[in-house]
């Protein structure tokens, strides 16, 4: 009890804080720009209990699993193949540095022309947005192996496809892991976005649209952007942080405070 | 440039005697320095290991003293020269020749005694045999308390002993030792060289360890030939062969007898300017 005290309470505050400054603006500007809390709280209650926002939400979540399966697939088979061959790794890491340095909005315009309005351009925009930081997280993780495991690995015996099982996979996980939890952050801001974009076409729904649909309602227009927030900082710290913490505490790799 | 043909120790075998365990002959190593210049680590080294023998290669940093265990292992290959192992060129490294590195190198994700039992899953011992046979090996080295830690819960030497239990699971023929105990405090270091001696004299003749050492005591201690090497580039400059009876402790005389001798050559050794 003591310690979820201690690990919740300062976020805890900072989001409370957070509320606290919103509240007293909303006191001093008129409700149709900044509705006050308790206005976006209703407005949440009114869009969950009718169906509006977890239809949504559940919407998104199938799509982001789809398209994030496959940005991990792609961009794992992508740098594990980068991190073997040293010319290729040369040759297609600027590439990839590029396409992650590229705002995933940029592919949208063309997302539409190939794919047209449909289900399929959203995941392509979320997939070309996520998988080039798991591309190279998996290469960084492949060359953060410390040399030492290897050779004690070959020495103990392990060689070719083995030698991968027992030494180099175990080394790299925490540092593909941790692209795993960066490519989830851009999959999730590209598809949001994506659905916002392409929210013309009644039948892909989603959080995105459901911001397009909300234009003229500032509190529903709030609750969906927190709800939005809340999912992406849930499955942040809960999934990905958990794991990772999970890997390094048995590692020594994390400091307790 | 050195001469290569002047201040080599060669020591090959002549009589008719099974190959032996371990052999260098004239072996060059070279490396590319910062500048981009091709320079020798180590410049026409040749010894022989017996079966059975305890060598101390004994030299100051940067020697090639390393690369010659590399070598030794499989890790490396030689730039000429020879390196035979039983008389034929050393493979790649394998369980048949273990490495004690300077540091642990246990695999983290593991429990230390699941870092045993890979040790043991290759060289062939079934699935439910291992986990006795590391319990085993782990009281040999006094760590059955904590065969279920993971490494980074043990202390540097007790870091150190399991990586020997895991070095000595695979029942190797060789032993590399890398300076494994020079990152330990005094007393963990006694306490490990004795170990690995009781170990090799326990071993009966069947096991050969070669070890690395820049501490000349240690080198005294442990080895029945001791091998001096001078830096950049690593060559041969003294051999020393210590015959005091085993289990032997830092106060026999006859160690620190061998201990001064062999300052003595590396004393000169540092008078005449080194080998550049």
């Amino acid at each position: 009890m003591k310690r979820i005290v201690r690990e919740l309470g300062p976020p805890l505050a900072g989001v409370g804080a957070l509320i606290a400054v919103w509240a007293i603006v909303a006191a001093f500007v008129s409700s149709s720009t900044v509705p006050t809390p308790a206005e976006v709280w209703s407005a949440f209650r009114g869009a969950a209990s009718d169906g509006t926002i977890t239809d949504a939400a559940a919407k998104t979540l199938l799509r982001l699993v789809f398209s994030f399966g496959v940005s991990i697939v792609i961009g794992t088979a992508i740098g594990f193949g980068l991190a073997l061959n040293e010319f290729a790794r040369r040759a297609v890491r600027p590439l990839v540095v590029a396409l992650q340095i590229t705002p995933f909005i940029a592919w949208l315009p063309l997302a539409v022309v190939w794919f047209g309005l449909t289900e399929r351009a959203v995941v392509f925009v979320a997939v070309v947005g996520s998988f080039p930081s798991m591309t190279l997280a998996t290469i960084s993780s492949f060359g953060q192996v410390p040399p030492l495991l290897t050779r004690a690995g070959r020495t103990l015996g392990a060689k070719g496809w083995q030698l991968y099982r027992e030494v180099i996979f175990p080394a790299a996980l925490p540092g593909y892991v941790g692209g795993l939890q960066q490519a989830w952050g851009f999959a999730w801001k590209a598809l949001t976005a994506g659905e916002l974009i392409t929210a013309g076409l009644s039948a892909t729904g989603g959080l995105g649209q459901l911001l397009q649909r909300s234009q003229n309602d500032v509190p529903m227009l709030i609750a969906t952007v927190a709800v939005i927030v809340v999912i992406g900082v849930a499955v942040e710290y809960v999934v990905f942080g958990q794991v990772d913490r999970h890997i390094r505490r048995k590692r020594g790799l994390l400091v307790e405070a | 440039m050195a001469d290569r043909t002047e201040g080599a120790v060669a020591v090959v075998g002549d009589r008719d005697q099974p190959p032996p365990k371990l052999s260098l002959h004239r072996l060059v190593k070279t490396r590319r320095s910062v500048t981009g210049e091709i320079v020798p680590a180590i410049d026409d080294v040749s010894f022989d290991v017996h079966r059975g023998e305890f060598v101390c290669l004994l030299g100051p940093s940067g020697c090639g003293k390393t690369t010659i265990l590399n070598i030794l292992a499989g890790l490396d290959e030689p730039t000429s020269g020879s390196a035979l192992l039983d008389g034929h060129p050393i493979p790649g490294p394998g369980p048949d020749r273990a490495v004690l590195f300077q540091e642990p190198a246990l695999f983290p994700w593991l429990s230390v005694v699941a870092n045993v039992e890979l040790a043991l899953k290759h060289v062939g011992v079934p699935q439910p045999e291992r986990r006795a046979r590391a319990m085993g090996w782990l009281e040999n080295v006094h760590l059955t308390g904590s065969a279920d830690a993971q490494p980074h819960e043990l202390s540097a030497g007790m870091r150190q002993r399991a990586a020997l239990a895991r070095a000595l699971a695979g029942d190797p023929d060789v032993l590399l030792g890398d300076e494994p105990f020079g990152a330990l405090d005094a007393q963990a270091r006694e306490l490990l060289q004795n170990e690995v001696q009781r170990v090799w004299v326990e071993s009966e003749g069947r096991k050969t360890f070669v070890f690395v050492t820049h501490n000349v005591r240690e080198a005294a201690l442990l080895a029945d030939r001791v091998l001096v090497m001078t830096a950049a580039p690593g060559r041969l400059i003294e051999e020393q062969r210590i015959h005091a009876p085993r289990p032997r402790n830092l106060d026999d005389a006859l160690v620190s007898r061998v201990v001064s001798e062999i300052h003595e050559v590396l004393m000169l050794e540092v008078s005449k300017g080194g080998a550049t």
